[in-house]
């Protein structure tokens, strides 16, 4: 029993909260209603705020640019899943207790602590067509070499492939850790139940791995739907706006060289949040079934 | 153990499998690599292409000292420490208190707070953007320090708090019954009970959110303009566009801004991991 | 809650002991080597002939510069800031955050009378806003040597320039180099047929929202792109470089043309290239008898309306635009001074430049400038597309035509 006993235990958790909550509501909760707010007016960040109602998704419907920036952050969230297998892959793969693997596994999971900015900056540079890796691997096999990140046809792809890099090494560790935890036991007794390979994986190890693939999940859709550094540093969602995101389209929308519509910039934003808001129900919804278990 | 220890393999899977670790590896970390050589080679091997040749001179130091010399480098990184660390002690000393509340007291609002503080750990940036940018902009943060650290300590708090608060948790609770038993205050049973045993957590949080906000570039981007705050992230995207071209250069000031979180993380790899694992492991 | 945000920031700013009497906050755009070093001269010069003034100087990364002006003119405006004239001034007028210097451009013997041709760029709602520091000229920089060896002369028309072009490619160079990753390379070349094509008033005319991008006069200039761009005298993967990159295969000889501002040409020698080997054209006739108007942007330096120490800051104003500091400035970073008595640098590129826009019928600022920032944004992207899929012309104009319907309200 967690009960409290006198008036002290009613107030404390009150002194112990408002600090964290305070911050917490002025920098996180309130600027969410604050942007549904904002996204129903016309506003450059200068002036007057102007209501225009829903004109703002109105004309998002029929935003080319919207679209385009949609259909790559579909693109992202579907390719981005990769990692999980990926991850779970190499993390078997290292699973081993031979001399040295401790090392090994830190050096895999190196691209994760670096900035993505970084990771970026490195796979501009090996597409780059005249001065990059695959130019040269390219000219070295006689052919001319594609321009990764000036096609409409591969930008994406690219960047999505540099991302899967560092997000990778991330679902390795969530898989590693999950596989410390495995009962030896089960396994041994799949053993003897005739189980290999792929199905003493699928039926016996995988089940107990659940809540280290759901983490990887969650982190990965979150990862996904974030995307904003790499196409930042790397395309700036060009070329033509092909490699767009909705995260970045609505910072160049509301904050960029060319774009002041904050009150538009809002209603991309709002957008976003509302897809993001169906994974974070689910991820609480989730949460709130094991605090009950755990009660 | 899954998969079968390789030692039970025969000889030459075992061998090939310790052959295939270290290829595998340099091809994992190919691309790092790859800037790391270029960042010491000349300007020369970079305009005549010799990209996997062995360099025709070595360079290391007059491109890393290169970085600093050309370009505000240096203040930028400052500006990430002072940014940085700050930004640890604030997030998680606000996430002690919240989580120690939330885990150990039970009142109506518990549960919907806890799940506040999870939620909004999971929103888009860019709902946040507008409305902080002009908190900031009023309230005179805009382009200080003191704002993005502000920002950044609020955001990570609700992280924290959801660590923290399930570290707590997963403590026996009858050592604090009994304390309370004994009449010891509620901040004391804080301070000199709790506060020693959530250690590990805290270390955990430490590296995380250094790595976090150390990396962080979009905020960065949104609330700072010059040399003054600018931290090494963003300021890697200004020296990109002056070292075009150079790209030795971008690559010896990329390694730079990756040294932090990676030296980090091999200093307290054990934490790093328990704490991107939401403390599964128990710290 | 924002007001009571709005006060306590007063409050701090107040205790924070606002700027000293002699202080002057002065807020730059371009931290590169040679702009910052020549700036720094500037503010010395004027800091030597005020002792009692101090400059306070802080100098911004350009791109950055231009997301954070919005923001420090309303939060913590400095005394003088760089800024763009043409449109791109026009949202900060519009709110009030400018401060108006008609005064000191009347009162001011040296503004008022040495500033006739470039004044009107600086000119809105009928006053004077800022005073110009610098400008360049824009057109064709050429491998001279490369145009030499395949007996090629300077293109004075289309259909010369068509001719070199393929003469170039028939010896396996390239015609034109860009590089169109940062968008408004791409601009230029636009401008340029535009210009020649249509004129100066079109040119207005559409950056000013009152011509349709599917008018037939814009799908001429598009018809004139085409007849460069299908035949591939671009080079390849131009989306995929910046303009620096872009030099690249100027300076191997891979190709010959460049459409750029005369601040490349510093990166060119950077390149290995000499002067003997670079050389400059103004960009060819098209329609005949049309008048040559030139690409030509300004620099400028602006009070903000929200400035501390307004009085000094018209001083230093009043200070740049002197012929005697417009020279000396110009001369060190390779421009040409707006003040018509200042001395030009005796630079091929500089005197060659001097010769384009002093007889040119209309000075352009640039599409990125002359139209709203949302506009050029989005038109930008469509030269882009069109230098890459030149098929999808009429999406791009229908798209560009909705973009305008809704920025110009």
């Amino acid at each position: 029993m967690r009960s409290g006993h006198g008036n002290s235990l009613r107030l404390m958790p009150v002194l112990f909260i408002a600090p964290a909550l305070l911050f917490f509501v002025v920098y996180v909760i309130l600027p969410i209603f604050q942007s549904f707010y904002i996204s129903f007016h016309e506003w450059d960040g200068l002036g007057e705020m102007e209501w225009v109602g829903f004109g703002h998704y109105a004309y998002l419907l029929d935003d080319d640019r919207f679209y385009t920036s949609l259909k790559n952050n579909l693109l992202w969230l579907a390719l981005y899943m990769l990692a999980v297998p990926a991850g779970l892959f190499i993390a078997l793969y290292l699973n081993q207790t031979v001399r040295g693997i401790r090392l090994y596994k830190s050096m895999f999971f190196f691209p994760f602590v670096i900035s993505q900015i970084v990771v970026g900056l490195i796979f501009s540079w090996f597409y780059n067509p005249s001065f990059g890796v695959v130019g040269h691997v390219f000219e070295f096999f006689g052919a001319s070499p594609p321009s990764i990140l000036g096609d409409e046809r591969y930008v994406t792809y690219g960047i999505i492939f540099a991302g899967l890099w560092p997000q990778i090494a991330y679902c390795m560790i969530l898989y590693l850790t999950g596989l410390n935890n495995v009962a030896p036991e089960q396994i041994e007794a799949g053993r003897l139940d005739g189980a290999k390979g792929w199905r003493l994986l699928w039926h016996v190890v995988l089940p107990q791995l659940w809540p280290a693939t759901f983490l990887a999940i969650v982190v990965t859709v979150i990862g996904a739907l974030r995307s904003f550094d790499m196409i930042a540093i790397m395309t700036q969602g060009g070329p033509y706006g092909s490699s767009n995101v909705l995260s970045y389209y609505m910072f160049e929308t509301a904050l960029s060289e060319y774009g002041f519509e904050m009150g538009y910039g809002s209603a991309i934003a709002v957008v976003l949040f509302l897809i993001m808001l169906c994974f974070i129900v689910a991820f609480l919804w989730k949460m709130y079934q094991d605090e009950k278990d755990w009660r | 153990m899954f998969p079968r220890p390789i030692e039970q393999a025969p000889k030459h899977r075992r061998l090939i499998y310790q052959l295939l670790l270290p290829v595998s590896l340099f091809i994992w970390l190919l691309p790092l690599l790859a800037i790391f050589m270029t960042s010491i080679r000349s300007a020369k091997d970079i305009n005549t292409g010799n990209v996997f040749g062995w360099p025709s001179s070595f360079e290391m130091f007059a491109n890393y000292s290169g970085v600093f010399l050309r370009s505000n480098a240096g203040q930028y990184f400052l500006n990430s420490i002072w940014i940085t660390i700050p930004t640890v002690a604030v997030s998680i000393s606000l996430a002690c208190l919240a989580g120690y509340a939330l885990a150990i007291y039970r009142f109506r609002w518990s549960m919907p707070l806890f799940f506040l503080f999870i939620a909004g750990n999971f929103v888009p940036f860019q709902i946040l953007m507008v409305p902080v940018r002009d908190l900031s902009v009023q309230t005179g943060l805009y382009n200080t320090v003191t704002g993005l650290v502000l920002f950044h300590a609020a955001f990570q708090t609700g992280f924290c708090t959801l660590f923290m608060r399930n570290f707590i948790r997963a403590l026996p609770f009858e050592l604090i019954e009994s304390a309370r038993i004994d009449g010891v205050k509620e901040w004391r049973i804080f301070w000199f009970l709790v506060l020693p045993l959530v250690r590990p957590a805290i270390a955990a949080l430490s590296v995380l959110i250094f790595t976090f906000v150390w990396n962080d570039y979009f905020w960065a981007t949104v609330l700072t303009q010059g040399e003054a705050s600018k931290p090494i992230t963003a300021g890697l995207n200004a020296l990109n566009g002056q070292f075009v071209s150079n790209w030795h250069l971008v690559s010896a000031a990329a390694i730079l801004a990756a040294m932090p979180p990676v030296i980090m993380f091999f200093l307290m790899q054990k934490h790093f991991i328990a704490g991107l694992t939401l403390g599964a492991t128990k710290g | 809650m924002k007001r009571a945000l709005a006060s306590f920031a007063m409050a701090a700013m107040v205790l924070a002991g606002s700027a000293n009497a002699g202080e002057l906050v002065i807020i730059f755009d371009d931290p590169n080597p040679g702009p910052k070093a020549a700036f720094e001269k500037v503010v010395a010069d004027f800091d030597a002939a005020n002792p009692d003034i101090t400059v306070k100087l802080s100098i911004n990364d350009r791109e950055a510069h231009k997301t954070a002006i919005r923001n420090f003119l309303s939060a913590d405006a400095p005394d003088v800031t760089a800024w763009y004239p043409g449109n791109r001034m026009g949202p900060f007028v519009d709110a009030g955050q400018f401060e108006d210097i008609s005064g000191l451009w009347a009162s001011d013997p040296n503004l008022s009378s040495s500033f006739e041709a470039i004044k009107p760029t600086m000119t809105r709602d009928g006053k004077q806003w800022g005073v110009p520091y610098s400008y360049y000229q824009w057109g064709m920089y050429y491998r001279k040597d490369i145009f030499d060896k395949h007996g090629i002369a300077e293109p004075k028309t289309w259909d010369e320039l068509l001719a070199a072009c393929a003469k170039l490619k028939a010896n396996g160079v390239t015609p034109i180099t860009i590089g169109t990753k940062y968008l408004w390379t791409a601009a230029g070349v636009f401008d340029y047929l535009n210009l020649r094509t249509n004129g100066y008033e079109v040119h207005n005319d559409l950056t000013a929202g009152k011509i349709a991008y599917t008018d037939d006069r814009i799908r001429a200039t598009f018809g004139k792109w085409e007849e460069l761009v299908r035949p591939g005298y671009f080079v390849e993967n131009h989306a995929s470089m910046s303009w620096q990159d872009a030099i690249a295969p100027f300076a191997k000889g891979e190709a010959a043309m460049y459409v750029m501002g005369n601040f490349a040409v510093g990166a060119m020698k950077d390149a290995g290239l000499t002067n003997d080997q670079i050389d400059f054209f103004q960009f060819p006739e098209i329609t005949p008898g049309m008048p040559r108007a030139e690409e030509a942007p300004a620099d400028a330096l602006f009070i903000p309306s929200g400035a501390k120490n307004k009085a000094d800051a018209r001083k230093f104003l009043a200070f740049v635009a002197r012929p005697d500091v417009q020279s000396e400035w110009n001369i060190a970073i390779g421009q040409l001074p707006p003040n018509s008595e200042a001395k030009v640098g005796d630079d091929k590129f500089i005197q060659e430049g001097m010769a384009t826009v002093s007889t040119a019928s209309g000075l352009a600022q640039f599409y990125d400038r002359d139209a709203p920032a949302e506009m050029a944004k989005a038109g930008m992207e469509g030269f882009q597309e069109f230098m890459i899929k030149p098929d999808r012309l009429d999406a791009i104009l229908k798209r560009l035509d909705k973009v305008q319907k809704k920025v110009y309200k």
